[in-house]
């Protein structure tokens, strides 16, 4: 909020002092759409990896299968995001949840490709050394498939979390908050750009920083990366 | 014991690969099972742990048809060591190793114990445990593979091609490795291959299989001997079957009377024995004269003090039937360094003893003939040609 006294000094400043007076004013506000916004992404990927990992594991396994459900995941990719919310918000309203389930449905796909593409991928020699030994299915499944999966499942977690980023800052049409809101307030004030960019560049800089932790992170866990520490 | 009762199997695109083969498999026996390509094997093979189930007949391990067992658990108790290692690269070499006794849920030290034991019988040193397999050499990699078949103590081991992606001098040593520990340990092994000298080399038994069916199934020797069949000859090679016939036996190159002395004598005894008789090892027999161990001299003398009579110190001694082919008897002398080895018969009774002396009479009766023949080339024959 811009408190009226404060006007008459903005107009005298340049975009970036702009900037610096508007987070300095508003920090906690800032900081709340910030955690709201990462929540939001957070809680649509998640809940997507734990319907999808186990979808890619059944697929890779039911190979007939796979084709239809890849497609099916495809098919709901190519919605434009801003159709997929409006549409979805005729279900279920507006608000956090239908954003959260927007960012659900556009995670699967990545999770579900890169799951079935990473347990695909694990050498048969592999899975009949594992059961040729006596694991059971189970044991097969995550003392083999799942750790030799794992750094290509999380290339898939990051892929659907930097979209998920960048769809959640459109929620903000449908009420959600988190950053797009003050992206839009913004863009409705006149000379709003600092206010713009006080909302696009932690934005940038989450999507930038998930990508990266989640890169690390994948590599850490690649298999055939091991040597000795 | 293994027993093939009229086992066939018919996979679902109707390839008959297995087509109502009976053998028996004895507890301790090597068995090699070869053919051309396709011809069943690797499904024989997979039928014993299950990882294929048989479409008829029936498969015994001692007297218990295994379709009432568990599968997994009949699979935790046979070893299973394939071509391409299967080595599990997000697992260290120690968690490769001791990958069934943990399904098996040994403890800790047990495991631990297990693994530097059996990583320093395929001379590896501990500090291999920490490593990753891809850290290691193919040659190291199987050997890792085939401790791994042995880590859970597995009666039976089964090796599909095991050093089939190895090279020829790795390969030599690992068969070597392989056949040792299995005489030593007594385990039932069930090997595929299709290198026919591989086969001879550590079978007790091969089955010849072409198209599904088991064409023979005996001994090497016999085989040799006797090939069942025209496929079974041309499989062999004339090569092989040529050389048999002017192979010789320990029999007839063993010194008749090693000197031995009976488990209850005493050490003091013994060496006068050895003082009288001029040697430095006895072999120890029971009242029957069955072979029960070896005493030497440098064993006597350490334990002197500690022991009495020579069945208390004497140690295993590796033996071989009458009857066996010198080649394969020259080659673990050679290879394995032993100074001789003694012929038993089937009832375990010392029969002779093949020396080293003994390969040297061969290596000089091959280069120069018989006794008459090197009297029948005299010198003069060699001016002779000089002169022309
Ligand atoms: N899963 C399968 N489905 C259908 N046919 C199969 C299958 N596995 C093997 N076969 C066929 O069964 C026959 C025997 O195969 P098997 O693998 O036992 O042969 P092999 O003697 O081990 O051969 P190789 O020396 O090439 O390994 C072959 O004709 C093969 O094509
Ligand atoms: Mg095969």
């Amino acid at each position: 909020m811009l408190n009226i006294e404060g006007l008459d000094e903005l107009t005298q400043m340049n975009t970036f002092q702009q900037l610096i007076y508007y987070v300095q004013e508003n920090g906690a506000y800032l900081w709340e759409q910030f955690t709201r916004h990462f929540l939001i992404s957070i809680y649509g990927v998640l809940f997507a990896a734990i319907v999808a990992i186990p979808i890619g594991f059944y697929i890779a396994r039911h190979s007939k299968l796979a084709d239809w459900v890849v497609g099916a995941a495809n098919v709901i990719q190519t919605i434009p995001s801003l159709a997929m919310l409006s549409i979805l918000m005729l279900g279920f309203g507006i608000g956090v949840n239908t954003v959260i389930i927007t960012v659900f449905l556009y995670s699967l796909l990545p999770i579900v490709k890169n799951t079935y593409a990473g347990v695909k991928n694990v050498d048969n020699a592999l899975m009949d050394a594992a059961k040729g030994m006596g694991m059971t299915r189970w044991q097969q499944t995550y003392k083999v498939e799942l750790p030799m999966a794992i750094s290509v499942i999380m290339a898939g977690l990051r892929n659907a979390l930097v979209v998920a980023i960048g769809v959640t800052a459109i929620g903000t049409f449908i009420g959600a908050g988190g950053l797009g809101d003050i992206i839009q307030r913004g863009v409705n004030a006149s000379q709003g750009g600092a206010i713009i960019l006080a909302g696009a560049i932690p934005t940038a800089l989450m999507a930038v920083a998930a990508d990266l932790v989640l890169a690390w992170l994948e590599k850490k866990l690649d298999p055939s990366s091991r040597v000795r520490k | 014991m293994i027993e093939f009762k009229n086992v066939s199997k018919i996979y679902g695109d109707g390839t008959k690969a297995v087509d109502d083969v009976s053998f028996t498999i004895n507890e301790g026996e090597f068995v090699v099972l070869i053919g051309t390509s396709g011809s069943g094997k690797t499904t024989t093979m997979r039928m014993i742990n299950r990882m294929i189930d048989s479409t008829s007949g029936e498969i015994l391990i001692d007297g218990k048809n295994i379709k009432d067992e568990n599968a997994v658990e009949l699979r935790r108790r046979i070893g299973y060591v394939i071509q391409q290692t299967g080595l599990m690269p997000h697992m260290t070499v120690y968690e490769n190793i001791v990958m069934v006794p943990k399904l098996l849920k040994w403890d800790k030290d047990k495991m631990r114990e297990t693994a530097e034991r059996l990583l320093k019988r395929v001379d590896m040193g501990n500090e291999f445990l920490d490593r990753y397999p891809q850290e290691l050499s193919g040659g190291q990699q199987q050997r890792i593979g085939v401790i791994r078949a042995l880590a859970a103590n597995q009666d039976i081991i089964l090796m599909d091609e095991p050093f089939g992606a190895l090279d020829p001098i790795t390969r030599d040593a690992l068969q070597e490795l392989v056949k040792h520990l299995q005489e030593e340990m007594g385990r039932t092994v069930v090997f595929v291959t299709h290198d026919m000298d591989e086969a001879l080399k550590l079978a007790d038994k091969i089955a010849i299989m072409s198209e599904g069916k088991v064409i023979q199934y005996d001994t090497p020797d016999n085989i040799l001997a006797a090939p069942a069949n025209e496929f079974v000859e041309s499989f062999l090679g004339e090569d092989r079957l040529q050389q048999r016939s002017t192979m010789q036996t320990v029999d007839q190159v063993m010194v008749k009377t090693p000197i031995t002395v009976t488990s209850d004598m005493t050490l003091a005894e013994s060496i006068r024995v050895m003082r009288d008789r001029r040697v430095d090892t006895l072999f120890v027999t029971d009242m029957h004269h069955v072979l029960q161990g070896v005493v030497d001299f440098e064993g006597i003398n350490k334990n002197r003090k500690k022991a009495e009579t020579v069945s208390e110190i004497m140690s295993h001694v590796y033996y071989v039937k009458s009857g066996t082919l010198l080649s394969s008897v020259a080659d673990k002398m050679l290879k394995r360094g032993y100074k001789n080895i003694p012929v038993v018969n089937e009832a375990g009774k010392l029969e002779g003893l093949v020396t080293r002396a003994s390969l040297v009479d061969i290596v000089y009766d091959t280069i120069w003939g018989d006794d008459e023949e090197v009297e029948s080339i005299p010198l003069e024959t060699t001016q002779y040609q000089e002169s022309e």
